[in-house]
């Protein structure tokens, strides 16, 4: 086993992991004050990828800085889409929810493939090959500086939930619908801004995943898979689950597929365990916390 | 007699001479409106009258497909033997998913994150095996006979189709009326009533997912043998998993006849739409349009064209159920 490598998959891993929780703390907000789950969530983060690359092409401004215009866009878009759609299905059966949010990442995923066509484009960032040398790890600039404004993002987020008024209306909103209504909170408002605020997380994160990896439209469904299994793993609702959810995760994908392969050769097995399978192992992380603690890491009660 | 039966008898007397007039491209879509119909009814099984919702049947028609494939190319099993055989691996891991799912009472949306982890680890694993293809997927050479299910006309895989159809309806309406299916729609309507009154809910749940998935899988035999190409990411995706679930919902979950309108419906728009907007230079289009219909069926129709149809059509058909 190579020690060196598993610590540099880790290390990498880590770093998306990063963006990671940030893309499952926008779904765990949602969740946490709506009930619903975002089955668009992934679709949406692609929206963001495409804004800034879309402004990379026409105005040369670095992804890393316009990030912050694919989150602006992707809060109006989760409004809008609140407004519309999800605040028509807050009563029904969670089993009903699931179908037109589904519909909608259809639109989504489907309608980016109209507007910017089906290939695979991976845009330059100025960043993009330059790497830093720690001791005998190599650490990649554009995934450090992806990591470092996702944290920042994410402590901001929850800073404004904790801090200002309208962050206080959200989570009184989360903690009693009806109580909120009776002392005058606007909840239809408070809820729309709220997904916004969830979409705009993924707005934040596809901007900043754009120099790390490669832009399709159907890409997104594996990222709206990622951040279920985050949250789950987290707990449903809890922000701080959603955060270290995402770390680990990053780590498990990295790492998994080398372990296993390792463990194969281990027990004698001609077996490959590629890294196109890494979501195999996100999965089976999934399925072994539904049985054992499906209340997640930082869970309390079932929901 | 409930004049209705008249009416299903009639409708399939004329779809039995329609081949007759048809143009192999209208037969094509017969063939595909029978092909979602039939599916829609295997996902109506579980879902519609369990009440849980799988976003993960594309598993099952990959497993039917894949194995019958395989048996083929190695036993030289006839295809009509291993679709059965297809079917009963399908129903395995629809019963292993039933356990995890219903033993550890995962509801909602937790079931459905399990349908879909399964799915997708499944659709992974075989995009990765050397002997179906790999990335490149699966090209079948035909041989053309009744034995290999592989023919040269649209007109025997018609009625193969119809039979399918004919098959999933006479089933369902048998399940529906008999004591499992009462006890199944029983606990659809509330679960811990059904149990407390002395319904195994575990047992009969796990005999729905057993039936829905073995009968999913009977379409993967039929899908390898009329398309001769295999790739896991199209048959085993989410968005094939979503197009089966899309019929029976606009039709009408829960109910015999809901599917088949459903299919009937949208199986012709799809299809032509999908052609049409693909040589307009719009591919993905009928997607979106997809994605808006499922939306707004939920908002609006909750309840499936069926009951409308049950609504307008009831001084004909005396009690449409």
């Amino acid at each position: 086993m190579n020690l060196n490598l598993i610590l540099q998959l880790a290390l990498s891993g880590f770093l998306l992991g990063g963006v990671y929780s940030l893309i499952a703390l926008g779904l765990s907000l949602i969740f946490g004050v709506m009930r619903v789950i975002n089955f668009a969530h992934g679709e949406m983060m692609v929206w963001g990828m495409y804004v800034a690359y879309t402004l990379l092409l026409w105005t040369g401004l670095d992804p890393f800085f316009s990030f912050l215009v694919s989150a602006v866009i992707l809060f109006l878009l989760g409004y809008l889409l609140q407004r519309t759609v999800v605040n028509q299905i807050l009563d029904f059966p969670e089993a009903m929810q699931v179908l037109p949010l589904v519909g909608m990442a259809m639109v989504f995923e489907n309608s980016a493939r109209l507007i910017w066509g089906p290939d695979y484009i991976s845009p330059q960032s100025r960043f993009a090959l330059s790497s830093h040398s720690v001791g005998f790890l190599t650490i990649d600039t554009p995934r450090l500086l992806a990591f470092s404004l996702a944290i920042i993002f994410t402590v901001l987020v929850l800073l404004f939930l904790k801090k200002t008024d309208m962050g206080k209306s959200i989570r009184a909103a989360a903690d009693n619908r009806l109580g909120a209504f009776l002392v005058g909170t606007d909840v239809n408002k408070i809820y729309a801004i709220c997904f916004g605020i969830g979409t705009a997380c993924v707005g934040t994160a596809g901007g900043l995943l754009v120099p790390i990896m490669p832009l399709s439209p159907h890409i997104g469904a594996p990222f709206t898979l990622i951040s279920f299994i985050i949250v789950i793993l987290g707990g449903m609702g809890s922000l701080t689950g959603a955060m270290v959810g995402g770390l680990i995760i990053g780590v498990a994908e990295s790492v998994g597929p080398e372990l296993m392969t390792n463990l194969f050769q281990g027990i004698g097995l001609e077996l490959e365990f590629p890294q196109t399978m890494k979501q195999v192992v996100s999965f089976f992380i999934l399925i072994v916390i539904m049985i054992l603690r499906p209340q997640g890491l930082f869970g309390g009660k079932r929901g | 007699m409930k004049r209705i039966y008249l009416f299903l008898v009639i409708g399939f007397l004329i779809l039995l001479t329609l081949p007759m007039f048809l143009s192999p491209y209208a037969l094509g879509i017969f063939i595909m409106i029978f092909f979602y119909a039939y599916l829609g009814q295997s996902w109506n099984i579980l879902t519609g009258y369990t009440g849980v919702i799988s976003l993960g049947h594309s598993l099952y028609v990959g497993i039917g497909a894949y194995t019958t494939y395989l048996l083929t190319l190695i036993l030289g099993l006839t295809p009509w033997v291993g679709m059965w055989i297809g079917g009963i691996a399908a129903g395995l891991i629809g019963l292993v998913i039933g356990f995890f799912g219903f033993r550890f009472g995962l509801r909602g949306v937790y079931f459905v994150l399990l349908t879909i982890s399964f799915a997708e680890i499944g659709r992974l694993i075989f995009l990765h095996l050397k002997i179906f293809g790999s990335f490149q997927g699966l090209f079948i050479t035909p041989h053309f006979s009744f034995w290999n299910f592989q023919f040269k006309e649209n007109t025997p895989y018609y009625y193969i189709a119809l039979g399918y159809v004919v098959f999933s309806l006479v089933l369902v309406r048998f399940l529906e009326r008999s004591k499992i299916g009462r006890y199944i729609i029983a606990l659809r309507e509330d679960e811990d009533a059904a149990e407390s009154l002395g319904v195994n809910v575990f047992k009969y749940k796990m005999i729905a997912i057993f039936i829905s998935a073995f009968m999913t899988s009977l379409a993967g035999a039929f899908y390898t043998n009329y398309l001769f190409y295999l790739h896991p990411g199209t048959m085993m995706s989410m968005a094939f998993s979503i197009e089966i679930i899309l019929r029976p919902i606009i039709g009408g979950m829960g109910t015999v006849l809901g599917p088949v309108i459903g299919s009937f419906l949208i199986t012709p728009l799809a299809e032509i739409s999908r052609s049409y907007f693909a040589k307009a230079g719009y591919e993905g289009l009928h997607l979106v349009i997809y994605g808006f219909l499922l939306v707004a069926v939920v908002l609006f129709f909750p309840r499936g064209v069926i009951s409308y149809i049950k609504r307008g059509l009831a001084p004909f058909l005396g009690g449409l159920k």
